[in-house]
């Protein structure tokens, strides 16, 4: 940790002892959040998600695959994040690095686990299926980029029409009806300091904080989790989070378009 | 510029899309979009929706990459995996992104102001997210804004614009499917204060005669695109956002 985060953290510290956080929020707030879904036309399924000054476009593309050998009567859903370099000065250009691969199967796993979509509606004909390609693209970054990712995520799929096939080929440009969508997966992260333990940090928390843990829940139960940094949670950490997760969560879906 | 399954690009004087000639698509231009960017701008150029971000001048690293006289530019021209309408793309720079990358950088060489910040880097970052024809010069166009939102002191404001032969005729800002059916495609950026040309590509057969009729169509072209260039620079002071984000017309 640099020297500059140390300064972050005993300033979070101090505020958070104090009950208060930097920019006037609860402990238990997001910040601002707003969501567009369906931005672009080229793409089956878009939308974009703001959670206060971080900004994270998802993108979803249909191709045809083969199945994986022993699932052969299930599509395919492939989930990739990338932090663009346009929208931080800590990231890179470059292949994907721990945080972006992170960022991606913390979201993957939300929407698989809950099985927000129907693989089995992919099965196009034997050794032949439909693959969805969930693009994330961090486009400004001011903390918590799971729950803004997974937001966007969430919002592309519900605005993501199905791809018309002939043949067994894609015809592009031509759809068969809405993607079908059975959940609706929100997760919530929070950070922990000392012993304080609050929702939505942002970049200047996250860089003063020990830990992180993200739960993503349906509206009655927990489908991801992860758990970040050096830090620790107590059992009763978890519990408490989860109360607070699930009743967030009634937020969260709200917003959520369809 | 293949053949195959061509349609008539154009019909009593119309391109497909209705425009004329000289017409360019509709363009709209939205300066400071984002957060951390030290410059951002937004361009919707016909269909094309397209991000430019801008950091610097900032510490050149590694260091063996710092000039002692100069800022070192870098460039990154890339499309988002879900901006075409085709299949899914791959991740990781196309051969294509990186020649992009390199002449669009060697464009903006040209005009900003290097020597006043040596041993320091200037990064521009295109992230296409949605593609039709043209993002080379919508790249161009949004990242010179991009430069401008960041207060790098440069000659001149710079856009691009094509030009193509479509059933013969020479045509301004070819969308997508006439650059796959016409027959030429030339796009250009001018320096618009001095005249002079900064980035300058051309694919398929054109006359002497057809390449000058395409410098005055491309030049005419540019003048507008100026126009909007500077607006959108202007609205960023005159209308002060409280909040930057990214909107998107359906």
């Amino acid at each position: 940790m640099d020297s500059l985060n140390e300064i972050k953290r005993d300033s979070l510290s101090a505020l958070l002892a104090a009950g208060k956080r930097a920019d006037g929020r609860g402990m238990l707030d997001y910040r601002k959040i707003a969501i567009q879904p369906a931005p672009l036309q080229n793409a089956e399924g878009s939308a974009i998600a703001a959670i206060g000054k971080s900004q994270v476009m998802a993108g979803i593309k249909f191709d045809i695959a083969e199945p994986f050998a022993d699932r052969p009567n299930e599509g395919v859903l492939s989930t990739s994040a990338d932090l663009l370099p346009l929208a931080s000065h800590l990231f890179e250009s470059g292949p994907p690095g721990d945080d972006s691969i992170e960022l991606a199967r913390v979201v993957d796993r939300g929407i698989r686990s809950a099985n927000v979509v129907d693989l089995e509606s992919f099965f196009i004909e034997d050794g032949k299926v439909l693959a969805l390609y969930l693009d994330i693209y961090v486009l400004d970054h001011d903390g918590n980029l799971i729950d803004c990712s997974a937001l966007a995520s969430m919002a592309a799929l519900l605005s993501a029409r199905m791809p018309k096939i002939e043949g067994g080929k894609i015809i592009r440009g031509e759809f068969s009806g809405k993607l079908k969508v059975n959940e609706k997966v929100v997760s919530c992260t929070f950070g922990k300091l000392g012993e304080k333990v609050f929702l939505d940090p942002s970049l200047d928390e996250e860089k003063g904080m020990d830990a992180r843990l993200t739960l993503s829940t349906t509206p009655s139960h927990l489908c991801a989790a992860q758990k970040g940094g050096w830090g620790t949670f107590l059992e009763k950490d978890i519990l408490d989070a989860f109360d607070i997760a699930l009743q967030k969560g009634k937020e969260l879906r709200a917003l959520l378009p369809g | 510029m293949s053949s195959a399954g061509k349609p008539a690009l154009l019909v009593d004087g119309k391109r497909l899309d209705g425009r004329g000639l000289e017409d360019l698509r509709e363009i709209k231009i939205v300066a400071r979009v984002l957060n951390d960017a030290d410059g951002s701008a937004y361009i919707e150029w016909g269909k094309n929706k397209i991000l430019a971000g801008v950091y610097g001048p900032s510490e050149c690293i590694p260091r063996h990459d710092q000039s002692l006289y100069r800022a070192v530019v870098r460039c990154r021209y890339n499309m988002a995996p879900f901006s075409g309408m085709e299949e899914h793309g791959k991740s990781g720079p196309s051969r294509r992104s990186k020649e992009l990358s390199k002449v669009i950088k060697e464009a903006f060489e040209n005009v900003i102001v290097l020597e006043n910040f040596p041993k320091t880097q200037i990064e521009i970052f295109v992230e296409v997210l949605q593609s039709d024809g043209g993002t080379r010069c919508a790249a161009v166009t949004a990242a010179a804004v991009a430069l401008a939102d960041a207060g790098i002191p440069m000659k001149d404001l710079i856009n691009a614009v094509a030009v193509c032969k479509i059933d013969g005729q020479m045509a301004v800002d070819p969308a997508k499917e006439e650059d796959n059916y016409g027959e030429s495609d030339m796009p250009i950026a001018f320096s618009p204060r001095t005249g002079e040309i900064l980035l300058f590509q051309m694919d398929g057969m054109l006359s002497k005669d057809e390449i000058e009729k395409g410098f005055a169509l491309a030049r005419k072209a540019s003048e507008k695109i100026r126009k909007l260039q500077v607006e959108a620079i202007k609205k960023v002071y005159e209308e002060p956002r409280e909040e930057r984000f990214l909107v998107i017309s359906k």
